[in-house]
């Protein structure tokens, strides 16, 4: 009973966290409750939120991607190099960078599922093999992305922020049919429960592969966003982003042990850790303090996971 | 084979991944050799294993805590924290001769944070993939934090600077020398002392060696010590060496340490691998580094042929222990 | 047409491992529109038939026909994709799934995108669930990891049956349901007969059995010895047939009267809800108490409540002199409990699989060995090597990873692990499973002779030769209780038999009579 109440609860919490983040944001900010203020925000956190949605996705399945923030740097570099020109060479270029993504993701799953090396090894390896190409395509942060795109993607339609949109419709269009389908609940089955899937005769190494792939394609979407925002590639990025990732799927109530959780835990996840800087920013705290603050609340947010302890009274439970 | 050999030698012929390492360890500098003549001169290989050194200690840690199955994420920062503290300690006493307990002061950070790793993964039982990550954060915090707070002086210690930097009889890096002494104590560790044998059996199957009656949540514990004090000493030499304590030290030993280990052939699951391996590992990465460098190859090739190399011999080792004998 | 009679056909199926055969050459036939009940005693090989026939296991040779085509079933989807659908103790349950979910997990109703209808899908498994007659008090919506376990294991047997499919195997899949719904399922699988359904039916329960079964078939050592039209054999003749045999002279002989030390280990209304309720019993130095019963009626769990293993156990209880249970398997091994346990999964939780032989042995007793912690490594070899020559373990090289050794010289590599230890109390978790006859009257042997240098032995164990042959008495659990008490003449099969399946009103479980002031 217990257990997945207290997970929904994690999920609940994650989301009634970053309303109250997001309130008091809006609260002390000094221009106030405006469009440009609420854009601004969710530009900040959406590409984080591609990458962790993408983590997300393995997670569930119970592997680890730690190559997502290099595929994300792999990607937003091709972007810098293809998404530009003419209105059919952006349409082109945007494909060739979701493909890429999608690439880098399948060569994950195909490592972990048929050369059976441990995920964490595994993409450890590919992301520096990822991070290669991506100083191949663009040594230096620089490149240009198409503007036209990036004004409209970056900015509101309507008083709602277009990339708040673009994240809800892509997560909608990618992951909402593969959660429906099969192929999602394969996944989900493969992460609660490997042995559980395997008798119950579903596909257990398609689900896996497809896992990482989609979390390539997510990756490349934050990378095409980070293009948008920033207006060039830059291949340092990705250390970062694959930490920040893997915390925002903790925070947003995702289990690391796989099976249970949520795309949109994750995406509160994320973006509470993007508000809590630019609360803590336009609060007046001492901008040194920031990495602290942020540190202390991610901290504390995973001790919560220790109540299960409390309730384990066969004490080989506490090593499964 | 007689137990009591080295056990270096006896990771040789017994342990296959230590075995395949060597060889291309081997390969590698033959065909160095074969193109630059300089690779067979002392004074490149005692350069290269100064700067192996750095990488040598914090694997040592990085080892002992995936013995148990678990990962130390918050290398980096405890390597910069220890290495801040340490030399603002020393900036502190001004040249006084007290100055030189900043030594202490860097070791007693790198306890404290493995203390706190610990107790979350092996008392609160969180994954050690998120706590470490969590304790990195919080770590980083403190040491931006006190950066903004006090501009204090970031200068080695003496001790520091002449472990760190300085050569014995003139050729010998004393980081060198440090790491041989430090390998020295965790074979011993791992041979002789309780908790070098507990680290094993509870890498292997925690619950087994909980029914044993092994405290295996202290021994995770102290794991997670050992990688703290290892990062610390990282730490301190690697100032010694810079002559200052910089910010994103520490970034550079992070994942080298771990594949380093895993190239040595420890399993990431625990509970399998051998200090010898580790070291294999700990020159491998640090001969095709330099040799890249040499070459002048580009920081994107390099990349890829670390990860290259890392997926290639992972991926042999587990292709061997797959098929039986 | 094919003969009807000839529906499931298994010619020559072995199974073996290690160097025991758990199938031996097994032929076995089962006809359409049946329900086939299968008989045998604990490790008869009625397990490893199903786990065959549901693809978890390869048979090392021989041929499974259905319908007359030969099956090649590798994996569990090719048992699914055959028709073969198996019911076991919850196994194939993804707990983070919802109910309705892991109904249909293996096909769930599509839309024409291809997506999965999840409201089809909800219908379907209330209709199916309907269908058991068990909709009432189970959302579908509801994830499985929140459901009771008698729901769970309904849900189990609704996602088999929702495949229709046409051998439906059985294992035990009525013990964790309440009888309500135990009784409709029993109606669920009538209707199936009449749709044609073979239906493999493990029970260790006989009246299920006699209400159920047209057909039934006794297994013994991994061989098919008799199959009969229920009704046909009394259960007197049933149990016969599956012991079959007299019970071999691999026991050392048993002293003739108990010791008269009094009780090393005391311990009375230990209570451990809900496996445990009200257990009382003590064991003597130099006697062999054995705990009998069917598999999960608290066994497991009381021998895992006296290494310290569990929390919050009720009761009182003596170790020697000292008057408590050990908080740890830490405690427990040290004084003054001195207490060892032997556990039940020797190569999850007896062994380090990758460790040597050496390390192995020597784990337990490595503290007492090491001094400022570090380990004297000259009196750890001399421990190793003296125990591995008392107990004969058969091993190359010591240095070598313990998982190369045999069944029998793994759980000998356990025993001497525990030994080193020097124990006063011995606790054995079937400690014999899966190891051949030479070595198991090794290890029987060892016991006597443990039981007689002073040691206390509580063992329990799923083979009743073992309890017969071994054991001065048999506490026989039911429900988490002692539900009897057997010694001497009484200790025979036919009433460890009897008393395991309630079948008769057993002995009433007398209290050991030292046990009250021992414990005050």
């Amino acid at each position: 009973m217990s257990i997945a109440l207290h997970r929904n609860a994690r999920m609940l919490a994650a989301r009634a966290l970053l309303i109250v983040l997001l309130a008091g944001f809006l609260a002390i900010h000094p221009r106030g409750v405006s469009t440009g203020v609420l854009t601004a925000w969710s530009n900040q956190g959406v590409a984080l939120a591609f990458v962790a949605v993408g983590q997300t996705i393995v997670v569930l399945s119970r592997g680890i991607d730690l190559s997502i923030g290099a595929i994300m740097a792999l990607t937003n570099c091709t972007a810098s190099v293809l998404v530009q020109g003419s209105p059919a060479e952006v349409a082109f270029g945007v494909a060739a960078v979701i493909l890429c993504g999608a690439a880098c993701g399948a060569a994950n799953g195909l490592i972990v599922v048929k050369a059976r090396i441990q995920p964490i090894v595994a993409t450890l390896a590919t992301g520096a093999v990822f991070s290669g190409l991506a100083l191949l395509v663009q040594p230096t942060p620089g490149g240009s992305v198409d503007e036209t795109l990036s004004d409209l993607l970056t900015g509101d339609i309507a008083g709602v922020p277009a990339s708040l949109l673009l994240l809800a419709g892509l997560v909608g269009l990618v992951w909402g049919p593969v959660r429906a389908a099969r192929l999602g609940r394969g996944m989900l089955a493969v992460g609660s429960a490997e042995g559980a899937a395997y008798m119950s005769g579903l596909p257990i190494d398609r689900a896996k592969i497809a896992a990482y792939v989609l979390a390539g394609v997510f990756a490349a979407f934050g990378g095409l966003f980070l293009g948008f925002q920033t207006l060039s590639g830059d291949p340092a990025i990705g250390g970062s982003y694959t930490l920040n990732s893997v915390a925002a799927v903790v925070l947003g109530g995702t289990s690391l042990m796989g099976g249970a959780g949520s795309v949109a835990g994750t995406i509160a996840g994320a973006l509470i850790l993007r508000t809590i800087g630019s609360l803590m920013f336009f609060a007046g705290v001492n901008p040194m303090a920031q990495p602290l603050l942020e540190g202390a609340v991610l901290l504390a947010a995973v001790a919560l996971g220790a109540i299960r302890l409390l309730k384990i009274r066969n004490r080989l439970e506490m090593f499964r | 084979m007689n137990a009591r050999s080295s056990p270096f030698a006896r990771a040789l012929v017994r342990d296959g991944p230590t075995r395949a390492l060597v060889l291309v360890l081997a390969a590698l500098l033959l065909v160095g050799g074969a193109v630059y003549n300089q690779f067979f001169s002392p004074t490149y290989l005692l350069q290269q294993l100064q700067s192996g050194a750095f990488l040598g200690i914090v694997a040592i840690g990085a080892m002992i805590v995936i013995l148990t199955g678990h990962i130390d994420l918050s290398v980096p920062w405890t390597l910069s924290a220890a290495a801040t503290f340490s030399t603002a300690f020393t900036a502190l006493a001004g040249g006084a001769p007290w100055g030189e307990f900043g030594v202490l002061v860097g070791l007693a950070i790198g306890a404290g944070i493995g203390l706190v790793n610990g107790i979350g993964v092996a008392y609160l039982r969180i994954p050690s993939m998120i706590w470490t990550l969590a304790v990195n954060i919080v770590v980083l915090g403190i040491c931006v934090f006190y950066a903004g707070l006090y501009a204090s002086g970031s200068r080695p210690s003496a001790m520091m600077s002449v472990l760190g930097g300085g050569r014995s009889f003139g050729v010998i890096p004393n980081a060198l020398l440090v790491w041989l002494v430090l390998s020295g104590g965790v074979v011993l560790l791992m041979r002789r002392t309780l908790m070098g044998r507990y680290l094993y059996a509870v890498g292997t199957r925690e619950g087994a060696a909980y029914l044993s009656g092994i405290e295996t949540r202290r021994v995770i514990a102290g794991a997670f010590v050992i990688s703290g004090l290892c990062s610390a000493t990282a730490g301190m030499l690697l100032a010694g060496y810079a002559n200052q304590a910089y910010q994103n030290m520490g970034d550079p030993y992070l994942l080298p340490g771990i594949a380093a280990v895993v190239l040595g052939g420890t399993s990431i699951l625990g509970g399998r691998g051998s200090y010898a391996g580790t070291v294999a590992g700990v020159l491998l990465i640090t001969l095709i580094t330099s040799m890249l460098s040499v070459m002048q190859i580009a920081e994107a090739y390099k990349q890829i042929a670390y990860g290259a190399v890392i997926l290639a011999m992972v991926g042999y080792y587990s292709r061997r222990s797959a098929t039986p004998g | 047409m094919l003969d009807q009679a000839d529906f499931l056909q298994l010619d020559d199926v072995t199974k073996r491992y290690g160097g025991v055969a758990a199938l031996n050459k097994l032929c076995f036939r089962a006809r359409r529109g049946s329900i086939h009940a299968i008989l045998g005693e604990n490790g008869a090989g009625k397990s490893t038939l199903m786990k065959i026939l549901a693809g978890v296991v390869r048979a090392d040779s021989g041929t499974v026909r259905l319908a007359g085509e030969p099956l090649d079933l590798r994996r569990p989807a090719d048992a699914l994709a055959n028709g073969i659908a198996c019911i076991f103790q919850e196994l194939s349950i993804v707990p983070d799934l919802s109910a309705a979910e892991n109904i249909c997990l293996a096909d769930p109703p599509r839309s024409r995108l291809g997506l999965i209808d999840r409201r089809a899908e909800r219908r379907a498994a209330r209709a199916v669930l309907a269908e058991i007659g068990c909709a009432d008090g189970l959302d579908v919506r509801t994830s499985c990891a929140d459901l009771p376990l008698s729901k769970r294991q309904l849900v189990e047997i609704a996602k088999a049956v929702v495949r229709r499919p046409r051998v439906l195997i059985l294992d035990e899949a009525t013990s964790a349901l309440t009888a309500e719904d135990a009784a409709k399922v029993m109606a669920l699988l009538r209707r199936l007969r009449e749709e044609g359904t073979c239906v493999l039916f493990i029970s260790h329960r006989m009246h299920e059995v006699d209400s159920l079964a047209d057909t039934c078939s006794v297994f013994r050592n991994g061989e098919h010895v008799a199959t009969f039209s229920a009704g046909s054999k009394s259960h007197d003749e049933i149990v016969r047939l599956m012991i079959g045999r007299p019970i071999a002279q691999i026991y050392p002989p048993k002293p003739a009267r108990p010791p008269a030390a009094p009780a090393y280990l005391a311990i009375a209304d230990l209570g451990w809800p809900p496996a445990l309720t009200q257990v009382s019993l003590a064991v003597r130095p130099g006697e062999i108490v054995g705990l009998g019963g069917l598999d999960g009626q608290g066994q497991r769990e009381l021998l895992l409540a006296l290494a310290g293993v569990l929390r919050g156990v009720g009761g009182t209880a003596r170790f020697g002199t000292q008057a408590a249970l050990p908080a740890s398997p830490r405690a427990a091994k040290r004084r003054p409990f001195r207490t060892a346990l032997i556990p039940e999964d020797r190569k999850t939780e007896g062994l380090f699989l990758g460790l040597s032989i050496r390390d192995n042995i020597a784990m337990a007793a490595l503290d007492g060995l090491a001094r400022g912690g570090i380990v004297d490594s000259a009196a750890e070899r001399a421990l190793v090597d003296r125990l591995i020559a008392t107990l004969q373990i058969m091993a190359p090289d010591a240095d070598a990873p313990v998982g190369t050794l045999s069944g029998g010289n793994q759980q000998k590599v356990v025993l001497a692990k525990w030994l080193a230890i020097e124990p006063r109390l011995l606790l054995l978790m079937d400690p014999t499973r899966g190891i051949d006859v030479g070595t198991k009257q090794e290890i029987y042997r060892l016991f006597r002779e443990l039981a007689a240098s002073g040691v206390a032995i509580l063992l329990y164990s799923t083979d009743y030769d073992e309890l017969i042959g071994l054991c001065d008495q048999v506490l026989v659990m039911y429900g988490g209780r002692v539900a009897a008490r057997l010694e001497g003449q009484d200790l025979t099969e036919e009433n460890l038999l009897a008393a395991a399946l309630n079948l008769r009103p057993a002995p009433p479980a007398a209290r050991p009579a030292s046990l009250t002031e021992a414990v005050a």
